[in-house]
This record gives C-alpha cells, structure tokens and sequence, in this order.
C-alpha cells in the first residue's frame, strides 16, 4: 500500500532525507527509530505534503497512485492520517464542528453524500466512549485548553473518526506520561485491522511495549539503516543508535 | 508556502473572482433632484416629502451649521476630498411612490430584493420577519405593519413619522445624535431622505424581528438614511439593518444616522451586517460608508447592545455607542469587521458611562486579508459620578498574509476610582501550520480558512439572530475567497 524508494528530500536548505525506502504491506505496523536529527518527522511531513520540504530524488506510492503529486488534503482523501507530534489550536471551532467538517471534506472527494447529523453524533459518541474522553471537550475549540494527554487522545478519535488507510504517529508519545501513553496506546490498538497500516515514529522504545510492531527500522542519517522485528528496538534501547551508522558521516 | 508566495497568488485569485452577488443594477426609471448640494436642493427633498414647515427649518439649519464644519480627519483611512456637488441627494424610483401594499409595488423593486434575498413576500410567510425596504431615497414598501399595529408597536418609514408622529419625531429625533456633532451627521441632519422609524410602547414586547434593508441603486447618489428607534419601560425590541449596492466605478458616499432610546428596563438589540460594494481589487470604486450611531440608556436598568458585521465598503467609519445615563444600566458592543483587497476600516464603540453601577462589554475582531487596514478605536468614559461601573474590551486582529495591517487604539478616561476596567487585546496570524493542519484532515484551504476565520468570529455572531447568524457566516466566506492561494 505504501512504497518509498531512493527518497531524497531538502528542508531548510540541508539534504534531510537521502535515498530512504521503505515499503508497507496492509494490515502492518512499522516503528520508525531513530535519533534527534535523523529526519523521522521531515518523513512525516514529506508524506503528508506540507510546504518546505522540497523532493530532490525518489518517488512514493500510496494505494496505488503518485503520492507526491498529490495535494494534502486529496491525500488525506485517499486515507492517509497524520497524528501531530504537536496538534494546533484553533479556537471558536468545536472539536465536532471541525470533525464534522472534516468527515463531510473527505467523503465529498471520495463523491459519496455528506453524512446525516444523526449518524455523525451516533459514531462520535461510540468513538469517545471506546477513548473515554469527556464529551463536553467535543464543545470546546479544537485542542484550546487540554492538556498533553488530551490534545494526543484528541488526535487518535480524529484517526478514528476518518477511518485512514495508513496512520502516520508522529512521536505520539512525546510529553505523555505512562497513564496516558496506555489510554493513547489502547486506543491506536482498537484501531488496527488487516486493512489499516501504522507508521509509528518514535525516539523511545517505551511506546513499542504498548503498540506493538511487526517491522522496526532504524533511520539514521537520512537513511534507514537497518531493519529488523519488534527485538530490534529492544537492541537499540539497550545499544543506543550509534552502533547502527557512522556518526562521521552526520555531520 | 511563504507569505510572500501566498500574497502573489492572494492577488491573482482575486483577481479571477467576479464575488460581489449583490452588485447587479435594477433598470428602473427615478426621479432625481438636481445634482449638487444648495438650500434649494434640501427645499426640493423637503418640498417632495410634503414636510412641516418645522422640518424644513431644521434641515436648513443643519444645512448652514455643515458649511462651517470641518472634515473629521482623526481615523486612520485616507481617501481623496469628497465632491459634495458631484452627487445626487434625493433620487426616488417615479412608479408607485408609496404603494399600499406589496400588491401595488412596481414588479421591479419586488424582483430586486428577491434578488438579494429578501423576498418581501416569502419573508412575509416564512420567517415572521418585518421589512423596510429602503430604495436609494425613499422607503418602498414596510410590511406587517397591521400585525404590528395591533401589539402597538409603531414601524414605519421615518418620512411617514415626520407626517403621523410630529411630537415624537420632534421630540427624539437628534436628541441621542445633535446635528453639531460631527460632519457626516450634520449632512445628513441637512439632506436625510428616508429611513426607518420604531417605537414600541411601554411594556410591549416586539413580537418579531423589525428589519430594515437599504439598497442603493442610482449611480453618483448618496443614501443619507436616518433611523430612530424608542423603546419606553420595560419594552424590548430587536432590529436588523442590511444593505448592499451595485458595482460601480465611482465612491458613493452613504452618511446614516442612527438613534436608539431606551427607557427604564427596556432593551435594544440592533445588529448590522453590512454588505455595500467593497470596490474592485484595485481599490476603485466602493461605498463610503460614514455613519453615526448611538444610543442612550436612558432609563434605569435599560439595555442598549449593538452587534455588527462590517464586510463591505470601501471606507467605513462608524463608531455605534452607548451612553449609560440610567443607573445600573448596560451597553454591549460585537463587531467583526472584515476587510480585503484595498479595504480601509475605522470602527469601534464609545461607552459614555455616567449613571452609577454602570456595564459595558466591548467584544471587537477584526479581520485583515490582502492590502487592507483595520482599525478598532474605542473610548471607555467613565464620568465622576459613576459610582462602581464596569467595563470589558477584547480587540482582537487576525491577519491573513503579510501586506495587511490591524490596528489597536483604545482610549480609557476614567474620573472614578472605582471603576473597574479591563482591557485585552491581541493580534494573531493565521499560521501555514493551522492551515495545514485542516488541510491534513481532508479540509481544503478556502474552506479551512472559512473555518478558522468563522471560529474567531465566533463570539460575536452568535449575538445576531439565528437566520442571520448563517448568513453572516456565508458573507464572511465569500469576503474571503480567493485571500489564500
């Protein structure tokens, strides 16, 4: 479902990413590993299609199509999902309206009809009862005043919600504490189905205990520089990440 | 992308965009005074409204006192001099002057304002609303003036008024807006041609939303409405104005005032989504929208609160305030004035507290996008004698690309120590991260930003009333096509 090959990518002017491919198989669950720098969340956004990150070399297939051609919202259309590693605020929009809007957005491209009112509030009940979130944040503007743990469990019922083919996580974990990391965990696990992908990017091993991978690869120096099961990330927490490329070659 | 690439192609978008429905023109034969602006000008407007001696009087001494006022020069726009004789004053549509019935309004006049929304006879059944519709000078039609009548409600065209209620009109009319107080008001004291008046009795609640819509029509004629709406004790009544205008080249000057008087326990709620040609995105044409409201709080306990959505005009200049005489009484102000391409707003609110235990609330956003500039201005008074009386401003400014500007300039005199004031302001971009925040979500940018912007309006609309809240929020989507690339 998702191919990435020889992917070279400048942002702020440096070469970010340089020759990264990756290919994904429906149904799997892939942790991306590596250290601050390495260009885990430039991967992110390169897939997802914001601005500044400029594609030298290397091409992308999601779901059959040229991703890269493709504007983020058609992307999204298609099913691709990215959890923010810091979601936004926008205020006076509540949660559902934003959802809502969101939901109506996608099925429009996909040409299906916009969901009936009922159904919508239906669905959205069931998903934050399954997060046990408090409904009365569905009111409030989109992330204005929650905490850490809200805002990351705001970002998985949005997952939810938008049913995505592939669901980027981009360092979910950052700023969470062990409580939260398990609610947030719980309710990614809920979502994994045979049809659905996760691409997990973490620099910590601690969320692989909760969502747990089938394939971990290391990326480092733009690059990934080894692959291997769910024991790998085991290895780097032990190791540290400098064993897995040459530091010389960073800088 | 950059700002610098969103503001390019901010430009080109807008310029692809034919946005302003309202700007048609309706083929229809008037009757005009002669061009420009003399004693016998008001004579004739006077003489065509078939007007007391009195009124005659009062316009030509508003008249005398104008050629000695200055051009008030405080606000930050910048416009060329006005022309005062290159315009018609008075310019009246010659079929059926004062129809008795939708049944006897020129087939025409019906057509434009179902064009614009306002099926005067759709609205009739549907929404329970009543209309005045007000064609460049005169007063076309009002409606559900019997239902009205029966609760004793008085709706009627200020025209009608100076003819049926002399006293009242005497009485009020620039009581709350002296013609002495400043250019544009003085000018309309002079040349005022038609207008809405309200009067609701004591205890009566309206039993629906009163509205006004003013049109203008003619090329190179003014609109100088005026309205006056009283509401005596423990009265309530809520009122709508919208106005629009065809596309044209030229500025048309639109200088309105409007005068609200609220007795003991009574309250005023009157909201404006102004919508007059913006002008083109080079800035040419466009209405200068000059207009003086305020309102007094008369009466203990009384309400005044002004809700407004500026998105049309070229210039607007206009300042709806509260002065709070009775004791314990309140003023609101909710404003979202939205400007693009080489729009240029000046508004904001005076709340003149003198009576003791005093509130005002001053809720103001201002959107920017393409050349334009917003300005809130703002006075908090708080006279010696007003014992305990409060006051809450929050302006905030959203800036859309970097070639606009949002501006601040509160003004607080305080004479009693103890008042309590508070103040906040804030000025905020809408960032590429939000934008592609939405957009991740399957959100397209024009309607992200549509999203983004209603959120920060938010506070505001939800004050007008419920059908015109989802038209406000349309307005303010359309204002903005074409301001992200």
């Amino acid at each position: 479902m998702l191919k990435i090959e020889n992917l070279h990518v400048n942002a702020g002017g440096r070469a970010v990413l340089k020759g990264l491919s990756l290919e994904m198989k429906a149904g799997e669950v892939h942790a991306i590993m590596g250290p601050n720098g390495s260009g885990k969340s430039t991967l992110s956004y390169v897939l997802s299609g914001r601005d500044g990150y400029e594609v030298t070399d290397g091409k992308i297939e999601f779901m059959g199509q040229d991703l890269l051609a493709m504007e983020p919202e058609d992307r999204a259309a298609l099913g691709l999902f990215l959890a923010f590693q810091y979601p936004v605020e926008i205020p006076g929009v509540s949660t559902t309206t934003f959802l809502k809007t969101a939901l109506n957005s996608i099925r429009k491209k996909r040409g299906e009809k916009d969901i009936e009112p009922a159904a919508f509030l239906k669905l959205q009940k069931q998903k934050i009862q399954q997060l046990g979130m408090d409904p009365e944040m569905m009111k409030r503007g989109v992330n204005v005043g929650f905490s850490g743990g809200e805002k990351k469990r705001n970002e998985v019922l949005q997952m939810a919600m938008l049913e995505p083919k592939l669901a980027i996580m981009d360092e979910t974990d950052s700023g969470l504490d062990i409580d939260a990391l398990k609610v947030v965990s719980e309710g990614v696990n809920a979502l994994r189905s045979p049809e659905r992908s996760f691409l997990v990017i973490t620099h910590y091993q601690r969320l692989l205990d909760y969502i747990k991978p089938d394939i971990v690869h290391v990326l480092a120096n733009g690059k990934i520089q080894k692959t291997g099961g769910p024991e790998l990330a085991l290895l780097l927490e032990e190791k540290g990440y400098a064993d897995f490329y040459d530091a010389t070659e960073a800088a | 992308m950059t700002n610098a690439a969103i503001a390019q192609e901010t430009l080109e978008t807008i310029k692809a965009l034919d946005k302003y429905e309202a700007g048609f023109v309706t083929e229809i034969e008037s009757e005009f005074a002669p061009k420009g602006l003399s004693e016998d000008i008001i004579r004739f407007i006077s003489a065509k409204k078939n007007e007391p001696e009195w009124m005659l009087e009062a316009r030509l001494t508003a008249f005398r006192h104008w050629l000695t006022m200055p051009e008030p020069q405080w606000a930050k726009v910048s416009f060329a001099a006005i022309d005062y004789q290159d315009a018609y004053y008075y310019a009246a549509p010659k079929s059926s002057p004062a129809p008795k019935s939708l049944d006897e309004l020129d087939p025409k006049l019906l057509e434009t304002y179902k064009k614009l929304g306002i099926p005067l006879r759709e609205q009739e059944m549907l929404n329970g609303i009543a209309v005045d519709a007000v064609f460049d000078s005169v007063s076309v039609v009002t409606t559900f003036r019997e239902k009205l009548h029966k609760a004793g409600v008085i709706f009627c065209s200020i025209s009608e008024a100076v003819q049926e209620y002399p006293e009242l009109i005497k009485k009020y009319m620039g009581s709350v807006v002296p013609y002495t107080d400043n250019k544009h008001a003085c000018l309309n004291a002079a040349v005022f041609t038609d207008g809405t008046f309200v009067y609701i009795p004591e205890g009566v609640r309206c039993p629906m939303e009163l509205s006004t819509y003013f049109r203008i029509n003619e090329a190179k004629t003014g609109q100088f409405e005026r309205t006056l709406i009283i509401a005596e004790k423990k009265s309530y009544v809520s009122y709508l104005e919208g106005c629009t205008a065809p596309k044209r080249d030229e500025n048309q000057l639109h200088a309105a005032v409007v005068e609200l008087v609220a007795m003991d326990d009574a309250e005023i709620k009157y909201s404006t989504v102004q919508n007059w040609y913006p002008g083109d995105e080079n800035g040419k044409g466009g209405i200068y929208n000059f207009v003086t409201k305020r309102g007094i709080c008369k009466g203990a306990r009384s309400r005044i609160s002004w809700t407004q959505v500026e998105t049309g005009s070229a210039i607007t200049w206009k300042y709806p305030s509260c002065v709070l005489l009775g004791d314990d009484s309140v003023g609101e102000f909710y404003s979202v004035a939205l400007t693009n391409n080489y729009q240029q707003a000046d508004t904001g609110t005076k709340m003149i507290h003198i009576g003791k235990n005093t509130r005002s609330r001053i809720i103001s956003k201002g959107i920017s996008a393409g050349k334009s500039n917003s300005t809130y201005r703002g006075l908090v008074r708080i006279a010696q004698k007003a014992e305990n009386a409060r006051n809450y401003t929050q302006c905030d400014s959203l800036l859309i690309g970097d070639l606009c500007g949002a501006h601040t300039v509160p003004y607080i005199e305080n004479k009693n120590p103890t008042a309590t004031l508070e103040h906040e302001a804030t000025t905020s971009k809408i960032s590429d991260k939000t934008l592609f925040y939405c957009r991740q979500r399957g959100i397209p940018e024009e309607e992200a930003l549509t999203l983004i912007v209603n959120g920060f309006c938010k506070e505001v609309l939800q004050h007008l009333p419920m059908e015109f809240a989802v038209e406000a929020q349309k307005l303010v989507a359309i204002s903005l096509e074409g301001s992200v690339g």
